[in-house]
């Protein structure tokens, strides 16, 4: 196989164009007739997009590797249409030094799904007390620019000035987990009326948004630019509003679960629904739709959290946090944004891979679907619909709040630098995605 | 009805139902052999994550005096406190050939996971979740009350009319959660008395009137007090600033005593705190039902788990 051309996709969602693959990049664009000895995608009905960049992915790896690992976790970013993604920093040990993000790194080209980009914590071990080594994950092979703490919130006021200005200082940009820690302790669900019927201990909107607040404001303060994971309530998106408005250099995130989601799935019990932050309200709901349309929300980031099936298969209190996300984020969007009228296939372009990229500094999504571009594309049919369960999860771990949901769209092909990681809806072989990379590297 | 989970989704019928299958149950206590046969051959399984030999002996008592077999697990000691998981436990228990459980446990939505997760097929009794729900706490609160009130005319009737003060840390308690919403469906006014560190957000949209001072509930008439149990380690989390002032402000204290009614009922699920939210004055009162509640406990459990469990329960209802 000498090359790829992709035939009548909506590029975009808009115009019906014709793509070249060579060597890991787009070298034609338009109307174009296939050569001999290239492999030919008929994606006439389907939308041509960039490959997405997701800002925030559990891999797990090193530690957990009992619920997902670089490779599966990459398989899984693959299947639903991801060429990259950020790695979070809570893995064990801790991403705060150069050897483990570089280790996290190294993972990802081997597998060649999608480019692994570590996330470095901010502070030590997730402790909250003292800096990690910043300067040397920057600098490493890694070239770490996104750091974060997430799961934990860096909540003492001093270390996140610190954070930020330091951070500034190797073009990088902080990722708060917004969550006061002393107005969340033992928190199960959001605070509202349902939680105090449902027994579950309130997790206050205005944990979120207290710190959200101080952050824009510390931010400005110090000139940095923040990063705001996860933003779950209407408040929060007032809060980002102003500080945009007065020119704070400020990005939030939304997740596909926010925006589709809300507190009454609670009162199952199911532990499958406890996300931390918790599904909210309705209100909240439409709050985040209608700020990632006017752009208040940059982003769309899936906050992937693999976990065992044990520690899902319990009591709500006793069960962790988190839901899996990489494989349905694509069908949750289309059906939360993009079918209720709100958001193009272009804003989507951007949400979901321009922007992430440029936040994380991560090269060669600036120009999606360009000529001269790297090859990171993805084609899906919209118009496909399924009841979703766990065979449309191609990760280790099975912890999706969306079974028994009908959702729309289907991610049928995906190509990663050239080579394609999904073919007509089935993920690659490793070994066959091996060869075809060493392929496309000889040119 | 299969589980009795919570008293939210208990109708009207099926609760003043259950009460008065309790009230044939608490005859047969007059009688010199009180044993009863229609749970003969039947398994019901006492599983408690959590201690509590109040309850614990009361849901032993009726299931023994209507001769089922019973099997008592208590997490302390236990694999269940070893790490063992609810599931495990329950398809453990399953394998047994419990034909119901009990449970109790310290995480609110345990006895709903129990009926639904498919981990089993037994009749599952709720004796308590977590800060969710308490169910036959209620129903034999209710039961007490529609005995003060109505005396042998009980049967049949609801709780119209009757006005009940709930007073102490609504926001931590099970007990407050049923018996506002199984009262409440039996047609009561419920008071809720409480400072608001100890009311639960968004409690305006209960079907109740809250009060922050007891003074101001106790001002008007009403037919029952009941004073819940104030655990020592809230006022460390700065619910309230010491045990002194909440008893001054929330306490049922001998002065609040003398200005009730004569024919208002001093109620209390126990493990009373004297001097804290009850005065011994208020505890020893012959208002007070506390021990008539215990004795009305084995009855209210005798009715459900013989509704439940026997096979001839033909009450309709949720779940």
């Amino acid at each position: 196989m000498t090359g790829l051309v992709i035939r009548g996709a909506a590029l975009l969602g808009e115009h019906v164009e014709d793509l070249r693959v060579r060597g890991g990049t787009i070298v034609a664009r338009g109307s174009l007739v296939p050569e001999s000895g290239e492999r030919v995608i008929d994606a006439r009905g389907l939308i041509g997009l960039p490959g997405l960049v997701d800002l925030h992915t559990h891999l797990r790896e090193p530690g957990g590797e009992a619920s997902e690992t670089v490779l599966t976790g990459t398989r899984a970013a693959a299947s639903g249409g991801f060429t990259a993604l950020h790695a979070m920093a809570n893995t064990s040990p801790v991403a705060d030094t150069a050897g483990v993000v570089e280790q996290v790194a190294r993972l990802g080209d081997v597998h060649g799904y999608a480019t692994v980009r570590p996330i470095g914590a901010v502070t030590v071990g997730l402790g909250g007390e003292q800096l990690a080594e910043i300067g040397a994950m920057a600098r490493s092979a890694a070239r770490v620019r996104v750091f974060s703490d997430d799961g934990q919130c860096v909540h003492d006021p001093l270390l996140m000035r610190r954070a930020l200005e330091y951070v500034a200082t190797f073009d990088g940009v902080v990722a708060q987990h917004a969550q006061e820690p002393r107005l969340t302790i033992g928190a199960q669900m959001n605070e509202g009326t349902l939680s105090g019927e449902l027994g579950l201990a309130g997790w206050p909107a205005v944990a979120e948004e207290s710190i959200i607040a101080r952050d824009v404001l510390l931010a400005q303060h110090v000139g940095a630019r923040l990063h705001i994971c996860h933003l779950s309530t209407a408040g929060s998106v007032d809060v980002v509003r102003w500080a945009k408005a007065r020119g704070i250099a400020v990005t939030a995130e939304v997740t596909p679960h926010h925006l589709l989601l809300t507190e009454e799935l609670a009162r199952s019990y199911d532990p499958r629904f406890k996300v931390n932050p918790p599904l909210r309200r309705n209100e909240d709901v439409l709050a985040l739709r209608a700020a990632l349309g006017d752009g208040t929300i940059d982003i769309v980031a899936t906050d992937h959290a693999p976990h065992p099936t044990e520690a899902k298969e319990c009591t709500w209190g006793e069960a962790s946090f988190g839901m899996v996300g990489l494989e349905s984020a694509l069908s949750v969007v289309q059906d939360a944004m993009i079918d209720t009228g709100i958001i193009t296939w272009a804003d989507l372009a951007r949400v979901l891979s321009s922007t992430p990229a440029a936040i994380g500094r991560l090269e060669g999504y600036d120009r999606p679907l360009e000529v001269g571009s790297p090859a990171n594309i993805t084609l899906i049919d919209p118009n496909y619909s399924r009841v979703w369960s766990v065979e449309h999860l191609s990760g280790r771990s099975t912890n999706t709040p969306y079974l028994d949901r009908q959702l729309p769209g289907r991610v049928l092909y995906t190509v990663h630098n050239g080579a394609l990681t999904v073919d007509d809806g089935v993920l690659t072989e490793p070994a066959a995605l091996a060869a075809a990379h060493q392929e496309i590297s000889r040119g | 009805m299969r589980h009795l989970l919570s008293t939210r989704d208990l109708d009207r019928d099926t609760a003043i139902g259950i009460l008065d299958v309790a009230e044939d149950m608490a005859q047969t206590a007059d009688r010199q052999v009180r044993k009863l046969p229609p749970l003969r051959g039947k398994t019901v399984v006492n599983l408690f994550f959590e201690d509590s030999t109040r309850t614990r002996l009361s849901f032993e008592s009726a299931a023994k005096r209507l001769s089922a077999d019973v099997i008592t697990v208590v997490a302390k000691g236990s694999s269940v406190s070893k790490g063992e998981s609810l599931k495990d436990t329950a398809q453990t228990l399953a394998a047994m050939g419990a034909d119901a459980i009990v449970v109790r446990h310290h995480d609110s939505g345990a006895a709903h996971q129990l009926a639904h997760a498919g981990w089993l097929d037994a009749t599952v009794i709720n004796a308590g979740d977590g800060t969710h729900e308490h169910p036959t706490q209620a129903l034999l609160d209710a039961f007490t009350m529609r005995s003060w009130r109505f005396g042998t005319a009980s049967r049949g009737r609801d709780l119209s009319g009757l006005r009940i003060v709930i007073v102490g840390d609504i926001l931590h308690s099970r007990v407050a959660r049923s018996n506002v919403w199984l009262l409440t469906t039996l047609g009561a006014q419920v008071d809720l008395v409480a400072p608001r560190t100890l009311l639960p957000h968004g409690v305006e949209h209960w079907p109740v009137t809250v009060y922050e001072h007891l003074d101001d509930a106790l001002a008007t008439r009403c037919d029952a007090v009941m004073m819940l149990r104030i655990q020592a380690e809230r006022m460390r989390d700065a619910f309230f600033p010491s045990t002194r002032e909440y008893a001054l402000e929330w306490g049922l204290s001998a002065e609040r005593l003398a200005r009730l009614s004569p024919d208002t009922m001093v109620m209390h699920p126990g493990p009373m705190n004297r001097g804290l939210e009850i005065s011994s004055a208020a505890a020893d009162s012959r208002r007070s039902t506390v021990l008539s509640q215990v004795t009305n406990g084995v009855s209210v459990r005798m009715a459900v788990l013989y509704l439940l469990v026997s096979g001839s329960g033909s009450t309709a209802g949720a779940e």
